[in-house]
């Protein structure tokens, strides 16, 4: 099958790279550009393993051709630390140890980013409904929701709001 | 005891977590190798026939295709070894498909897209067979048979006749019917569960790189290397030498990743291909044609006293094996009734073969439908001679040296400790009495395991070690292993550097399975540990000019009985380690043949909505004997998720089929497992009854808590019905029709 160049942004850098019209999003990050920490599960739109952002929007890339991301911004895992450290949820499910099998961790860590960055103080119930589109068979959620609720204390604070 | 510890009973970060919460993380999808092929199964889409063809020259045909095989590519199977006929025909089907989802061929491609194409060009003859999908229709004398070969082995004699009944055990204790006629009252109920699936977010996945001298190398996900490595040793008669296999990140298992899917397959593909290979299921795949638990029909009957002491106890227990023998039927007459000190009983389980995947491990297997069962009578009982659950309970209690109908004799355990705490904790004190609202208690035991664990420990010239051992982390378990291994050598955490091996790099172990890892591979670290600490006396006795029988150890430092100044430290001996005598490694090799049992009682308040039939968890409350909370914050988070998994199981779990064998929710979306919004909090209370077979009193802890759910829950909405559904899952439709709402 014949191959489309896309141009995009992908965690502030400028990728060009081939796909074919019928692969999606996560596979072109996992296989084409070869970054592997947006998971694959479900690959139809039912788990959240492979959320990133686009354009700032929580989407599961699943879901998303990759030819349909030419001239977009995308997110991932990838792209939330620098060298100078973690960014602040990734903190947080660290030092709380939230974490079990970590397979679900990518997608809820860049789903609650996605909650938090237009969110400053999401209740419990808010927070579990916006990750709701995230399985995790694993821990019982109820350490991420406690994980979630101190980010959100932190980073309302760095913002200053 | 506990004021001693330094490092157990600590709440450290797992070294494993940066990467995990960063996407670094190596999954088995992830391996990447140069060359990678991309493997994908045909499978059957018929439950049942007759394979009379195959034609594979078209998909070999078709560009990017690098390999197709069949189960003529298996080795020649000695018509006598049925056990490993069913094992290789479970990888590629040989004159029959037992199944939906049942692999047929197999196709190594550039590209996944090319490796679908090409499976769809494969032409194969069926001729279809009735399937069985029903236990009862199974039994039938003149049902079809799944195996021509099959004849019941009832209490270890062949009868003879084949059948798609594979194995019959029964145990005994005292006199069943004299109990019952003893006992004031009686209940005698029946109860069916359907298969469930461990419902992990990875798929398995494999990557395999043959080499054309015969050396292969597996990355995969799994619980156990060592299993991996011995079972394509096994299918492909291949020396263990020449298979090393390499452990990735595993994305949660619960027991479906003690057994294999696809190595074998991937093996193949990469030796015919002459290119590295990858397979990775789909979640469709993983759903119809993985192990999943099986469903049974159990008929379970108990007699008590008025005083509420139990007299007798029966069971009959069929247990789904799916199309192939084996299953954990064989072992749950050992789980049921087990909690309770009953002086005479009986226990028949059976296997059954049906036209559905092969059943698996799921956390506590088979240990969850048989206390399903007993649990609800046991709770029945307890209403008929009006009494408490939890007193009724206290009053049967299994104690240290109390002997359970199929044997078990009880060594030292928590099981009135857990129940106490039930009775004394603010959750099952608080009043709840609204319409609709129903509260529930059960209780379980597992009996947590003990097996192979090896264990190496290297030390550094700066005082810190490098840990290795056997055991895959499923999710936490380097961290705990090596809490131990740092409270015997008296350093912090931090400084031991704690990896999984692979099969070439270290001993054998056994895989993660049965609660076994932070105890039994504890063990080996701890002798590893202490191995380290008489080697390095050695080198303190000839630094320190005394006999070495004078050295002793205590709290990281090396000293002699004769002289009070003369010590050293852990660390400064370590860098001493070459001028006397060079580098030390100490090694532990375990088999422990005895390890702690765990019991775990649960709460859940309930509501359910007499419109919509929807049962919402109002409050749970988990309470175990954890033996010794080695890392406190990971027992919790067992805990959580094993009462999350075990309220889907309640509620909405289940594999669906048509009468034809078709599978009808094989997706995520209708195979729903529990989200953000289904569940409460879950809180938690840690009972520390020590294990005396670990010096720290480690039990296992992730099965135990798994036990109780679907009980609690059924009791639960039992009360708040004021009726009782007698099946899982108890959907919506189930309890309005149970309330009469619908027919
Ligand atoms: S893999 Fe995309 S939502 Fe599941
Ligand atoms: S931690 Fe395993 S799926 Fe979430």
């Amino acid at each position: 099958m014949s191959k489309k160049k896309v141009s995009a942004k992908i965690n502030g850098q400028p990728v060009e790279f081939l796909c074919e019209p019928r692969q999606s999003l996560l596979e072109c990050l996992r296989d084409v550009i070869g970054i592997t920490g947006t998971k694959e599960s479900c690959n139809d739109g039912n788990c959240g393993a492979c959320s990133v952002l686009l354009n700032g929007r929580l989407v599961n890339s699943c879901l998303v051709f990759g030819v349909e991301v030419e001239g977009r911004e995308i997110t991932t895992i990838e792209g939330l630390a620098d060298w100078q450290g973690l960014h602040p949820i990734q903190q947080i499910f660290l030092d709380r140890n939230v974490v079990q099998c970590g397979y679900c961790i990518p997608g809820i860590i860049i789903a609650t980013k996605a909650l938090l960055d237009r969110e400053a103080n999401p209740s419990e119930e808010r927070i579990r409904s916006w990750l709701s589109g995230n399985l995790c068979r694993c821990t019982g959620y109820d350490k991420i929701v406690g994980a979630v609720k101190e980010a959100a204390v932190i980073l309302a604070k760095e913002k200053g709001v | 005891m506990t004021t001693e510890f330094k490092v157990i009973g600590t709440k450290p970060i797992r070294p494993d977590v940066i990467d995990k919460v960063m996407g670094r993380a190596i999954f088995a999808p992830d391996i990447m190798i140069s060359g990678l092929l991309h493997g994908k199964i045909l499978r059957s889409p018929y439950a049942h026939a007759r394979i009379l063809s195959i034609d594979t020259s078209a998909a070999e045909a078709l560009p990017g295709v690098y390999a197709v095989i069949t189960s003529k590519d298996l080795p020649q199977t000695p018509a006598d070894n049925a056990e490993l006929k069913y094992s290789r025909d479970n990888f590629l089907a040989g004159e029959k498909v037992l199944y939906e989802g049942h692999p047929i061929a197999a196709v190594a491609a550039d590209s996944i897209h090319t490796a679908e194409d090409a499976i769809k060009l494969i032409r194969i003859n069926y001729e279809i067979l009735t399937p069985i999908m029903d236990m009862r229709e199974a039994m039938k004398e003149n049902s079809p048979k799944l195996h021509e070969n099959i004849r019941l082995k009832s209490l270890g004699q062949d009868n003879g006749r084949p059948g798609n009944i594979s194995l019959h055990v029964q145990h005994i204790l005292g006199d069943p019917e004299k109990g019952f006629a003893e006992a004031d009252e009686i209940v005698d109920r029946e109860f069916t569960t359907t298969m469930v699936h461990q419902g992990y977010l990875e798929a398995q996945s494999s990557t395999v790189l043959w080499n054309p001298d015969g050396n292969l190398t597996v990355w995969t996900t799994t619980q156990g290397a060592f299993s991996v490595q011995s079972e394509i040793s096994r299918i492909l008669d291949i020396s263990l030498s020449k298979i090393r296999v390499i452990p990735t990140e595993v994305g949660g298992a619960f027991g479906s990743k003690l057994r294999i899917y696809i190595e074998p397959v991937v093996v193949l593909l990469s030796k015919f291909a002459n290119r590295p290979v990858k397979i990775t299921m789909t979640q469709s795949e993983v759903l119809k044609a993985t192990g999943p638990t099986p469903g049974t029909i159990m008929r379970v009957k108990m007699g008590a006293k008025r005083n509420g002491k139990i007299t007798s106890a029966t069971a009959e227990l069929y247990f789904e094996a799916g199309a192939f023998p084996g299953s954990t039927a064989g072992g749950s007459p050992r789980l049921i009734f087990t909690e309770y000190d009953i002086p005479n009983g009986q226990v028949d389980a059976f296997e059954v073969l049906v036209n559905k995947t092969h059943v698996g491990a799921y956390r506590a297997p088979g240990d969850v439908q048989v206390t399903y069962s007993m649990e609800q009578v046991v709770d029945e009982l307890a209403q008929k001679v009006n009494m408490d659950p939890i007193d009724f309970r206290l009053i049967n209690v299994a104690h240290e040296g109390s002997i359970s109908i199929s044997g078990t004799i009880h060594k030292k355990i928590g099981a009135q400790q857990v129940l106490e705490a039930v009775k004394n904790h603010p959750h099952y004190k608080s009043p709840l009495k609204e319409a609709n609202m129903g509260r529930g208690v059960a209780f379980g035991y597992w009996p947590n395991n003990g097996r192979d664990s090896s264990c190496i420990i290297n030390v550094n010239s700066d005082g810190s070690v490098t840990l290795v051992t056997g055991s895959v982390d499923l999710s936490g378990t380097r961290l705990t292993i090596a809490m131990q291994a740092a409270e015997v050598l008296g350093i912090s955490v931090d400084q031991v550097k704690s990896s999984v091996g692979d099969t070439s790099s270290i001993g054998y172990t056994g895989s993660s399975g049965g609660s076994r890892t932070t105890f039994a591979t504890g063990l080996a670290a701890i002798q590893a540990a202490k191995d380290v600490i008489n080697q390095m006396s050695i080198r303190a006795a000839s630094l320190l000019n005394v006999p070495v029988s004078e050295i002793t150890f205590e709290r990281g430092f090396f000293t002699t009985s004769t002289s009070s100044s003369a010590k050293l430290s852990f660390s400064e001996l370590a860098g001493k380690l070459n001028q006397t005598g060079g580098p030390i490694t100490g090694k532990g090799n375990v088999s422990p043949s005895s390890w702690g049992a765990g019991f775990a009682c649960h709460i859940a308040d309930v509501e359910v909505d007499p419109e919509t039939g929807k049962v919402s968890i109002l409050r749970y409350t988990a309470i175990q004997d954890v033996g010794k909370a080695v890392h406190p914050t990971l027992v919790e988070g067992q805990m959580q998720g094993a009462v999350v998994q075990g309220i889907g199981w309640a509620l909405w779990e289940g594999l669906f089929y048509d009468t034809q064998g078709r599978m009808l929710n094989s997706n995520r979306l209708d195979y729903k497992i529990a989200t953000f919004v289904d569940i409460p909090h879950i809180e938690t209370e840690l009972i520390e009854v020590p294990s005396p077979f670990h010096p720290f009193g480690v039990r296992g802890v992730a099965e135990p808590a798994f036990v109780p759910p679907t009980a609690t829950i059924a009791n639960a909405v039992a009360d708040a019905l004021g009726k009782r559904i007698y099946s899982l899952p108890m959907t919506p439709e189930k309890i309005l029709r149970t309330m009469d709402v619908i027919d």
